[in-house]
């Protein structure tokens, strides 16, 4: 006991040094004072008997997390398996869950699926492990991304609140201004489309994650997860929203056919072809590593709003670590996950790598927002981005099988993407689908 | 096949027969028997297991029920499977028949003794065969690409889009383009040594008949050859319904184009391992299997009974 | 088996031979240059830095001739995992295609040169097998095998390609013609066993059936994509197809790290071996193969 409150005094000392509100930190231990301690204590106890873990992620910072973790508690072994990408990453989780062997003990999932993981009683409630006092180190939206039906089933490791990314250079070279609604993107799209037909200010062919996002960034909530009950809306007006912007552009031919992610979209971000890109805060990672000829091209602003006024932006991207059930060793990957995703060293390590925090007190220290990115022509990027962390809209949800709708989205809105047919009846399309989809995996789906 | 040389009808000589039979039934089947259990485990019990677990549904919710033939019904009527199979049947009886005439031709070039540097034609041909298939279609990938890959070139070039593999008149082109370039130098093999085999004096009678090249070609080298088309039909025919690698990768580059159902194979494998659907992706399986084996039989017989 | 005297022998008697034709050449020289653009594609795009990659011309140099730099690269990258992919190819190949050979050899052996009853059965539903699409198998193999544990282990990739029904129907047609009867039979007089029948007379007779046979299998193991996509879990086991595949997906999402450059290396590297195994063992398939086209 008493080391604990050492420990909790060094810890709130630690915060306070870097920057961390103390708020945070007291209110948690009063939050405590509930009996969540003895549990947060039993993964104190594990970290101190060690043992060996089995941790799939594809976090590229993985790797130095886990040295600095296996620096201070060097009784415990992290087995690192890289799993390459989200996709490959649940199709090879969800393998180990069927076959009952070879299950990690702290695995990496998408915000996105969580559900389809939680739902079939897959995963671990850490709430057991006094996960609870550390919610208010979190921001809002990521805290509800690893929370549904009443548990905590992971902490954020990292967040995608969206920002609108611009080439200067093109944007000065063809007089475009800023955006700051989405009917001025639109109007820029067809100027820059216009003035030179090989460039684009957007490049999208059907991409899920992005218009999922903008639907949520809309106010859509087509989705409600109530336990296995699953309403989605046909008929929501953030869809429709959505919808009627985006096609706007499919229209008038002003979206670019380069899929994301594509030899070719590296090269037209470093090239100019594409103009813009309204992704995740993790996006300034993306261009340095990927297309390194835009270094001092590239600028940040505050994503277009719909009806302009107040900044209002959604998330895109991001995960969570959790322990799922059969793990060998639930309590010391709880224990691991626990540190990776809250300890200070493991943050550090994670940020100074590019990757973008969930946590609150990172996210407003003073080094974070003063941080000027050399890519970006010296732009202190992280005000904008912090700024797009806290205007994240509330109430979304994915649906528990996210990734197969992911998939399917595609198809669905394909021929709107190729043929200009319409987006709204490819998005009804896809709704239904999924009605269909849930009701053969056994929820209630009301659609 | 094996018939024993008559031997003198001795009673002695029967018993030693019947007890050589015996020995050599033990060692033929001592030889065969690795491989039929490890066929049994390998191959007869998946088939076996996919049957089962066609009869079956697993739900996220609710676990597994037995379902009957409903996964069959299902499968008859999806609309989804029907148009990947359909898209199969498209690329098999155009991309089939114009590797194999390709194939052909090169065969009876390199077999005609009138290429300079014969061998190095054969070798060259031959060589892209050994480049697995991820590796061939992440090349393609490359080149296909409209703005750094050669279409982007030639394009430039000729200062109009003349190559454009990545839209949806031209994917299926475009993937046959890559699977012809696999397996064209295989084919050609197959065929240039059945070529190989054909007897020296056929070639000397039609010489003394006169027989022109081209006729040479028709009434001997075909007809001889009838065998190894047949094999190397029934071969890409299989590997036309099992279409899964190539549209796959380039699914990353063209995903509105290339669909998740694009090909049954890829329907599957979606199902199983992204839906979660097993049991529905086994019954696909199965009906492609049978359609698979259904064709590939009756190729087999029209090859074995016609002429060419 | 001897190659050399009928090719003498037409050469003598057909008239057909002898013009060598410019023409001809010409045209199959085009199917050459098709073959191997894309060969030449991979190997100049390996010389060139990832910028280079993505902002020249295809088919011609430029930049800086990384080439060397590229190959280090790809050997050391995520602590030299591409050497361990390789060596996993080789314990792939090695021992399933192995198997495979053995396997094949053996049960073609016993189906061509015995009568034993039941035969016909057998070979019939091996035959049937081979229409079978593998990936069909992909699967409920894949289902089973989790339930046997097997996954994400070096036996769920070696097990399958251990059984080629491809490989036996090729060696059964190949000893029927090339293992005569009367052979075996004379070592029966003399007394010999039939496993050492085959394994002195019989087994050196089925030769270049049994090098293209485990030709075959060897490509077939050494390009395995489907069954070990789906199989493995840890990168450690990847053989190459599926870790050059890992590389080029580490271009998708957050945290991504385009590394297209090393994906293309990788490319080269894998092929390579391959391309030599066939070119010194060429002599060998190309009779194997002869005697497969000519039975059906």
């Amino acid at each position: 006991m008493k080391t604990n409150i050492a420990r909790a005094l060094a810890a709130g000392a630690l915060a306070a040094l870097l920057g961390g509100t103390l708020v945070a930190c007291s209110g948690g231990d009063t939050d405590a004072a509930g009996g969540g301690k003895s549990d947060a204590a039993a993964l104190d106890a594990a970290l101190k008997k060690g043992g060996t873990i089995e941790y799939w992620t594809w976090t590229p910072q993985a790797k130095d997390q886990i040295a600095e973790f296996e620096k201070e508690y060097p009784k415990v072994k992290v087995n690192l398996t890289d799993t390459g990408g989200a996709g490959d990453s649940n199709t090879k989780l969800q393998n180990a869950i069927s076959a009952g062997k070879g299950i990690p003990d702290v695995v990496q999932v998408e915000y996105q699926s969580v559900g389809q993981f939680q739902l079939p009683g897959y995963l671990t409630d850490l709430t057991q492990y006094g996960f609870a006092d550390l919610k208010s180190k979190y921001t809002a939206s990521t805290w509800a991304n690893v929370t549904q039906n009443g548990g905590i089933w992971g902490l954020p490791q990292d967040s995608g609140p969206m920002a609108l990314f611009y080439n200067k250079d093109v944007f000065e070279k063809y007089d475009l201004t800023v955006p700051t609604t989405w009917d001025q993107y639109i109007a820029d799209a067809k100027k820059l489309h216009e003035a030179d037909p090989t460039k684009w200010l957007v490049n999208d062919t059907g991409d899920a994650g992005l218009a999922t996002s903008l639907m949520w960034q809309a106010g859509g909530k087509p989705f409600k997860i109530n336990g296995q009950k699953v309403t989605i809306n046909t008929d929501d007006a953030g869809v429709k929203k959505y919808s009627d912007m985006w096609s706007q552009l499919i229209d008038q031919g002003l979206v670019g056919n380069i899929s994301g992610w594509s030899d070719e979209w590296y090269k037209a971000l470093g090239d100019g072809t594409i103009a813009t890109v309204t992704l995740g805060a993790w996006m300034p990672g993306i261009l340095t590593s990927g297309a390194p000829d835009g270094a001092g091209k590239w600028a940040v602003a505050p994503m277009p709003t719909y009806d302009g006024g107040e900044a209002v932006t959604a998330e895109n991207g991001g995960s969570t670590e959790v322990v799922p059930k059969g793990a060998s060793n639930p309590v010391l990957g709880a224990a691991f996950l626990r540190w990776l995703n809250s300890n200070e060293k493991s943050i550090k390590v994670f940020m100074d790598d590019g990757g973008f925090p969930a946590t609150v007190a990172d996210l407003h220290s003073d080094d974070f927002l003063n941080y000027k990115s050399d890519y970006f022509g010296g732009q202190q990027i992280n005000k904008v981005l912090a700024a797009a962390a806290d205007s994240v809209i509330s109430g979304w949800q994915y649906l528990p099988w996210q990734a197969y709708a992911n998939t399917i989205y595609t198809d669905d809105v394909g021929p709107a993407f190729q043929d200009k047919s319409d987006l709204y009846a490819g998005i009804q399309k896809w709704l239904n689908d999924n009605v269909k989809y849930g009701k053969e995996q056994g929820f209630t789906v009301n659609g | 096949m094996t018939t024993m040389s008559a031997a003198a009808p001795q009673v002695a000589h029967e018993r030693r027969r019947a007890r050589l039979k015996t020995r050599l039934n033990l060692a033929g089947a001592g030889f065969v028997t690795p491989f039929l259990i490890g066929f049994a485990l390998l191959v007869i019990a998946p088939v076996l297991y996919s049957l089962y677990l066609s009869l079956f549904r697993t739900q996220l919710i609710g676990g597994t029920s037995f379902v009957g033939l409903e996964n069959y019904t299902q499968a008859f009527t999806d609309p989804k499977f029907w148009s990947g199979a359909l898209r199969v049947l498209v690329f098999l009886v155009v991309q089939v028949p114009i590797m194999l005439v390709l194939a052909l031709i090169a065969a009876l070039a390199v077999d005609s003794g009138r290429l300079y540097g014969r061998s190095f034609f054969r070798l060259a041909i031959f060589l892209p065969y050994a480049v697995p298939g991820v590796v061939a279609v992440l090349m393609w990938g490359f080149m296909y690409s409209d703005r750094m890959g050669l279409t982007g070139y030639v394009n430039d070039l000729f200062g109009v889009q003349l190559i454009t593999p990545y839209t949806r008149q031209w994917i299926l082109t475009a993937i046959g383009n890559i699977v012809t370039w696999e397996y064209v130098g295989y084919n050609m093999l197959i065929f240039y040594s059945g070529l190989r085999s054909v007897s020296t004096e056929l070639y000397e009678a039609a010489a003394i008949d006169g027989a022109g090249q081209m006729r040479t070609i028709f009434s001997i080298k075909l007809p001889a050859l009838r065998g190894s088309i047949v094999v190397a039909t029934i071969f890409s025919i299989i590997g036309s319904f099992q279409l899964f690698n190539e549209p796959n990768i380039l699914k990353t580059i063209a995903p509105t184009i290339v669909t998740t159902n694009f090909t049954p194979n890829m329907y599957a494998y979606n199902l199983s391992f992204v839906g979660q659907q097993v049991n529905y992706a086994a019954t696909m399986a199965i009906i492609m299997g049978v359609v698979t084996a259904v064709i590939a039989y009756v190729v087999q017989l029209r090859g074995s009974r016609q002429e060419f | 088996m001897s190659a050399a005297t009928p090719r003498l022998a037409r050469k003598q008697f057909t008239p057909l031979r002898p013009k060598k034709s410019v023409g001809l050449t010409v045209v199959m020289l085009l199917f050459v240059v098709y073959s191997l653009i894309p060969l030449a594609w991979l190997v100049i795009s390996s010389t060139k830095t990832q910028d280079a990659l993505l902002n020249s011309f295809g088919l011609w140099f430029s930049g800086k001739f990384a080439f060397f730099d590229n190959i280090v690269w790809a050997l050391t990258y995520e602590d030299g995992i591409f050497v361990r992919w390789l060596l996993n190819t080789l314990i792939y190949v090695v021992v399933g295609a192995g198997l495979a050979t053995i396997l094949a050899t053996l049960a073609g052996y016993g189906l061509a040169k015995y009568d034993f009853p039941g035969r016909k059965v057998v070979f019939g539903v091996i035959l049937g097998a081979i229409a079978v699409p593998g990936t069909a198998l992909a699967v409920p193999t894949f289902l089973m095998f989790s339930k046997l544990g097997l996954t994400n282990t070096m036996w769920a990739v070696i097990l399958p390609s251990a059984i080629s029904p491809f490989g036996l129907y090729l060696i059964w047609v190949y000893a029927t013609d090339a293992v005569p009867t009367e052979l075996l039979e004379a070592a029966r007089v003399d007394g010999a066993g039939e496993l050492r029948t085959f394994l002195t007379i019989s087994l050196r007779l089925l030769a270049p059936g049994v090098v293209t046979v485990s030709l075959f299998a060897i490509v077939a193991t050494w390009n395995n994509y489907f069954l070990p996509l789906i199989m493995l879990n840890d990168p450690k086991l990847y053989p190459l197809t599926i870790g050059l595949q890992k590389w080029n997906a580490e271009a998708v999402g957050i945290g991504a790290q385009p590394v297209f450059t090393l994906v293309i290396t990788g490319a080269l590297l894998t092929i390579v071996p391959i391309v030599i195994a066939f070119l010194f063992l060429q002599r060998y398939w190309q009779t194997g193969l002869t005697a497969g086209g000519v039975k059906q």
